[in-house]
């Protein structure tokens, strides 16, 4: 404090992961601008994928060198168990959606043509291709890196709306169906907006009541200031608006649907993978770190939203006859299980186990989503993607193969034993049930029993009724669908069949719990 | 004395709110939005006086260059779906329910 400026230290090692998927974004930037048209698409998938798998192997090597007992960049960013674990779930599932974002024509040959126009003709006979997807994708994966990392508000909700934006404008280029695709956009982007200005406006009242925006000085003040109670109370409420909606909790789940609908198929297997993970990777940062303290006046209204969340989901999934609606809708009831797991804070022990189930939830749900996403991106109508529920009828007799793995990610989705959704389901609610919130596991297990219901349905519907004479064709997939597909269904199976190993990783991610 | 400020901040968060559920024009219904960051950043700034530091006036500029950064994303999706559909009302893009 003698008026020297004490230059920040920043932990370049640590931060790695993120630095590599920002730089690799921001060079498939200059690509796009410098690069030939006829170059770009050969540039952009190795050099995403790449960044993709240098990310991966940075974060691995953070973990073996053992980690830093503060946040790294002056506290505003936390390298910690959780945080590595997290970055290590996004990033394969990442991987393995960009391996299908580029396997299929799913996107507009040149957005700002309008649709039906001569223009898009014109794009679609030259074999225009919108590239700029691969940067874009690149920033949300860096985005949903430092959102479940970040250490204090400000960090968080920057993080939060470099994760976002780029997606508003992913959902708006499908090539098929476009007024759906850019309904879509249209929707998500004002919801998404409207969802973050309360996040902003909760952050601003919770800094009013701290005096700082860094977790831990919430959690400290939690116990200190007095008398600023109803700015701490509404500040806490719209934060939790801001991130329930992320996570698509009810009564913030209508942009889901009709999101995931809309989007082009691989960008809603990467939102619906990816952006869950970190949401909640967030979601528990702010209510466990900084609001910790406070456990007892959000759980009540946490628990209502739980139990909204899974009744809401399963019970709407059942009206859907489109298959990504569907989905959208056992997405949002998934939501809710994990939600059983955020409520079960407590002891120290207590909190180790809630924290390492939802983390092997999150992986196992990941790629469970991202392969049934897959799937549907193989069953083909003349108009695009066969959506409608009615048209896989039969499925099984025309193409078992296919029909059976889409069975089995259903079963997953279910949480039949040997799968990895029975390991995960099962350990949340046993999180939940030595939380003491057993009336919510039992709502819990009453909706996943609704759920099956639908799940259920559909696999009776591919196998046991017969084909329309004018059914959806399956297209012959591509190398890089059929790796997706298989690698989803191997994650699948290993990881209800030999859970342990992740089960350990994600104890040991999540034995030193949040760093603060 | 920042209580009015605060006030106000809060009012303006109030209309921006309502403007989002009432207004249909997907352009007045994105400036509603971009009046309620604005009312944070009066709440961020009002703050800051009252705490005496100044991390809430360095978070106004935060939100500034996120909330320019939102108008170039949301006016390229409103753009593109009213060239689209020659309009903007956000009641007309309907095709996605149930």
């Amino acid at each position: 404090m003698n008026g020297t400026i004490q230059a920040p230290t920043i932990e370049y090692a640590l931060l790695s992961p993120m630095l590599i998927v920002f730089g690799a974004a921001i060079i498939g930037v200059l690509v796009e601008a410098f690069a030939p048209r006829y170059l770009r698409k050969s540039i952009h998938v190795p050099l995403t994928l790449l960044a993709l798998v240098g990310a991966f192997i940075t974060t691995i090597l953070t973990a073996l060198n053992g980690l830093p007992d503060k946040a790294a960049a002056m506290g505003a960013v936390a390298v910690d168990g959780p945080s590595l674990f997290i970055w290590g779930i996004i990033l394969v599932l990442a991987f393995i959606s960009v391996l299908l974002i580029n396997d299929d024509e799913q996107f507009v040959a040149q957005a700002s043509a309008v649709p039906g126009s001569t223009d898009e003709e014109e794009a679609v006979r030259s074999g225009f291709a919108q590239t700029e997807v691969y940067p874009l994708a690149l920033f949300a994966v860096g985005g949903m890196l430092l959102f479940p990392a970040s250490n204090d508000l400000l960090v968080m909700f920057v993080a939060l709306e470099v994760m976002s934006l780029p997606l508003y404008l992913l959902c708006g280029l499908a090539r098929r169906r476009r007024l759906l695709s850019q309904e879509a956009s249209v929707k998500y982007f004002l919801l998404g907006a409207f969802s973050s200005a309360f996040f902003l406006y909760g952050m601003a009242l919770v800094y009013g009541y701290a005096g700082s925006i860094e977790l831990k000085a919430i959690a400290d003040s939690l116990s200190t200031v007095t008398g600023q109670d109803t700015l701490l109370y509404i500040g806490t409420a719209m934060l939790g608006v801001g991130l329930l909606f992320k996570i698509g909790a009810a009564p913030f789940q209508a942009w889901k649907p009709d999101v995931y609908q809309g989007a082009p198929t691989a960008i809603t297997a990467l939102m619906a993978s990816t952006v869950l993970v970190a949401a909640f990777g967030a979601l528990l940062r702010v209510f466990w770190v900084a609001l910790g303290g406070l456990e007892w006046n959000w759980q009540p209204v946490m628990w209502g939203v739980a139990i909204l969340t899974m009744i809401v989901g399963a019970v709407l999934a059942i009206t859907q006859t489109d298959i990504k609606r569907m989905l959208a809708y056992s997405s949002v009831a998934h939501g809710g299980f994990l939600l059983t797991g955020v409520i079960a804070i407590g002891t120290f022990a207590q909190n180790t186990q809630a924290l390492s189930a939802i983390l092997f939830y999150l992986a196992a749900y990941g790629f469970t989503t991202v392969g049934a996403f897959a799937v549907v991106t193989m069953v083909r109508d003349a108009g695009g993607e066969a959506g409608h529920l009615s048209r896989w009828a039969g499925l099984g007799k025309r193409s078992p193969v296919l029909a059976a793995i889409f069975a089995f990610f259903l079963l997953a989705f279910a949480g039949i034993p040997l799968t990895s959704g029975f390991f995960g389901k099962y350990a949340v609610f046993a999180a939940a049930v030595s939380g003491g919130a057993l009336p919510l596991v039992i709502v819990g297990v009453v909706s996943s029993a609704i759920a099956a219901f639908f799940y259920v349905r559909v696999i009776v519907l591919m196998f046991f009724s017969e084909p329309a004479a004018d059914g959806p064709t399956i297209a012959t997939p591509t190398l890089g669908t059929s790796a997706v597909v298989a690698l989803a269904a191997a994650a699948t199976v290993v990881l209800g069949i030999f859970p342990q190993p992740v089960l350990d990783l994600a104890d040991q991610a999540a034995s030193a719990l949040f760093i603060r | 004395m920042t209580t009015h400020y605060l006030v106000l901040s809060a009012l303006l968060f109030a209309i921006g709110g309502a403007g989002v559920l009432v207004r249909r024009n997907a352009i007045v219904v994105f400036m509603c939005v971009e009046l309620m960051l604005n009312a944070c950043n009066l709440a961020f700034v009002t703050f800051a006086r009252q705490h005496g530091n100044l991390d809430g006036q360095l978070i106004a500029f935060f939100v500034m260059v996120v909330a320019a950064a939102e108008v170039v994303i949301g006016l390229a999706i409103i753009v593109m779906i009213f060239r689209t559909r020659r309009s903007a009302s956000v009641d007309d893009a309907n095709l996605l329910k149930y």
